[in-house]
């Protein structure tokens, strides 16, 4: 298995990757979706509409708020894929209904930022 | 992961949408962490409380869910974001307070006690060694779980709330006996203060799995104790740590000067400052009590923020403690926190002196102020007269 569903579902988008943990709490503003932590390397990027993926959530246990307030104004990313679980993360997904994969390092690896794909956990697949 | 009869009804619906809801999130935590099943918990500790933190959409998901919730086991809550008793000092806007007295009355509504604070192991009785309990809050999970030997996961806001609301949580690594990080951080500095070990905490948090063993950390107080845990907390994912003499088995990485000053020039972002604060964790019984000590007969040089909680300010004030700090000029908040206040503005302050790390990570990067790192006994050193 190379990858695990968290939370079903499909989206489509494009990848936006990075090889930094989030702490969405603190570096994700909670209307617009703009990282707002100038040491992180999506400094001033949206997620809105994205596929992220990122390694894992870190920090605050409100950042499950962060993500569920993301999806509200309608700024969530469409479908997140990590390496590890992180709680805040997957309750803030699976509230919001956004669809959560955990997948394996060299999955991980074979996803490339700005690449145009669909994650479709009922066929469990990302093409 | 295998959920009983009772359960899995309650997942498809059947027993109310709350308890879907609260058994959906149960289930994808559960998935995520590979549990096999989900495990009575007696004590939930709730995160997502202050309106500068959770919004218009937590706000408006709490008075929906409000309306036919109730908690099922003890439940303690976070700290929001003001002190009522003084919020008119403060400049904050009507749409403010009346947003978070609608957070307040929500959790009041689902039968929470409103105790308000993220150090709730100093204000309420500690269960049995190996209790399972469900703490959001990054910081007393990882104090709980590592200095009260009770068991949680590091839970989210809404985890502890699904916890709180069904009296479970998924059988996760942490709540198991599984007491073997396969990292040991080596604290190369002798006689760390309370900012140092704040620093090793964020320095651990970033490269440590769910759990870490840290050697070379003998005695700690209770204010370098809670300022590692909040430093863990901020940085990574990471639930617990032993402290322990090396393990020859795990990784070993070395937390020295060169990594120490690291910490620090990420963290502290300016060398001056026009307010002071102490408390992220929120300040407890004996840290007022030295903090009244250390600060006789003097007083500050600018504005000082002092949080706790309302249970342990109201037992300062009958032993004295909150006279001496009235008199060196500390404004004294309860029920409220430094991470995400409301109460400092970017507007007003350009810079935040603090021992907090925690707090300063939440300083920059969401109220946008600079923030000036000092130990408390080099605040009060060189920040009173």
């Amino acid at each position: 298995m190379t990858l695990k569903i968290i939370v079903k579902g499909k989206a489509k988008g494009k990848i936006m990757k990075s090889n930094n943990p989030i702490n969405f709490l603190g570096a994700v503003d909670k209307k617009t979706g703009i990282i707002r932590d100038n040491k992180h390397d999506m400094f001033q990027k949206s997620l809105k509409g994205s596929i992220l993926v990122f390694p894992h959530g870190i920090g605050s246990s409100v950042g499950a708020y962060t993500i569920y307030s993301l999806k509200s104004h309608n700024s969530a990313p469409a479908a997140m894929i990590c390496t590890k679980a992180d709680l805040s993360v997957v309750s803030g997904c699976a509230l919001a209904d956004i669809p959560l994969l955990i997948v394996t390092q060299d999955k991980y690896d074979s996803l490339k930022d700005g690449k145009e794909i669909t994650v479709d956990t009922y066929s469990e697949k990302i093409l | 992961m295998e959920l009983t009869k009772e359960e899995e009804a309650a997942l498809k619906g059947e027993r109310g949408e709350t308890l879907q809801l609260a058994f959906r999130i149960l289930v994808a935590t559960g998935e995520a962490t590979d549990a096999e099943k989900l495990v009575p918990i007696e004590w939930a500790h709730v995160s997502g409380v202050n309106y500068n933190t959770i919004g218009d959409a937590g706000e408006e998901f709490l008075s929906n869910l409000s309306k036919n919730a109730k908690v099922k086991v003890k439940t303690t809550v976070n700290p929001m974001g003001y002190d009522i008793d003084n919020v008119s000092n403060y400049n904050l806007d009507e749409q403010f307070i009346k947003k978070q007295e609608s957070i307040r009355n929500s959790y009041e509504k689902i039968g929470v006690t409103p105790s308000f604070s993220c150090i709730p192991y100093e204000i309420f009785d500690i269960p049995n060694n190996g209790t399972q309990v469900s703490f959001a809050e990054t910081n007393a999970a990882i104090y709980v779980n590592s200095i009260n030997h009770l068991k949680t996961n590091k839970e989210s806001a809404f985890s502890a709330l699904a916890s709180a609301l069904t009296g479970k949580s998924p059988y996760s690594d942490l709540r198991k006996n599984l007491d073997s990080p396969n990292l040991t951080i080596r604290m190369k500095l002798e006689n760390p203060n309370e900012l140092d070990l704040g620093m090793l905490g964020f320095f651990a948090g970033k490269i440590a799995d769910s759990s870490v063993r840290i050697s070379g950390v003998n005695d700690m107080d209770r204010r370098s104790c809670k300022s590692l845990c909040g430093g863990m907390g901020t940085s990574g994912r990471c639930g617990k740590f032993i402290l322990e003499k090396e393990d020859n088995h795990s990784e070993k990485v070395d937390f020295d000067k060169k990594e120490m000053q690291k910490v620090y020039d990420e963290l502290n972002t300016i060398d001056s400052s026009d307010l002071i604060t102490l408390g992220s964790p929120q300040l407890g019984l004996e840290e007022l009590s030295d903090l009244s000590m250390m600060l006789k007969g003097k007083s500050f040089k600018k504005r000082c923020m002092i949080f706790c909680p309302r249970a342990i300010q109201n037992q300062a004030r009958k032993l004295g403690y909150i006279k001496e700090l009235d008199h060196a000029g500390c404004e004294i908040l309860s029920d409220c926190c430094t991470c995400l206040t409301p109460l400092i503005d970017k507007k007003d302050i350009d810079g935040v002196t603090t021992n907090s790390i925690k707090g300063a990570y939440y300083l920059k990067n969401s109220n946008g102020v600079d923030v000036n790192l000092k130990s408390l006994s080099k605040i009060i050193h060189e920040e009173t007269k």
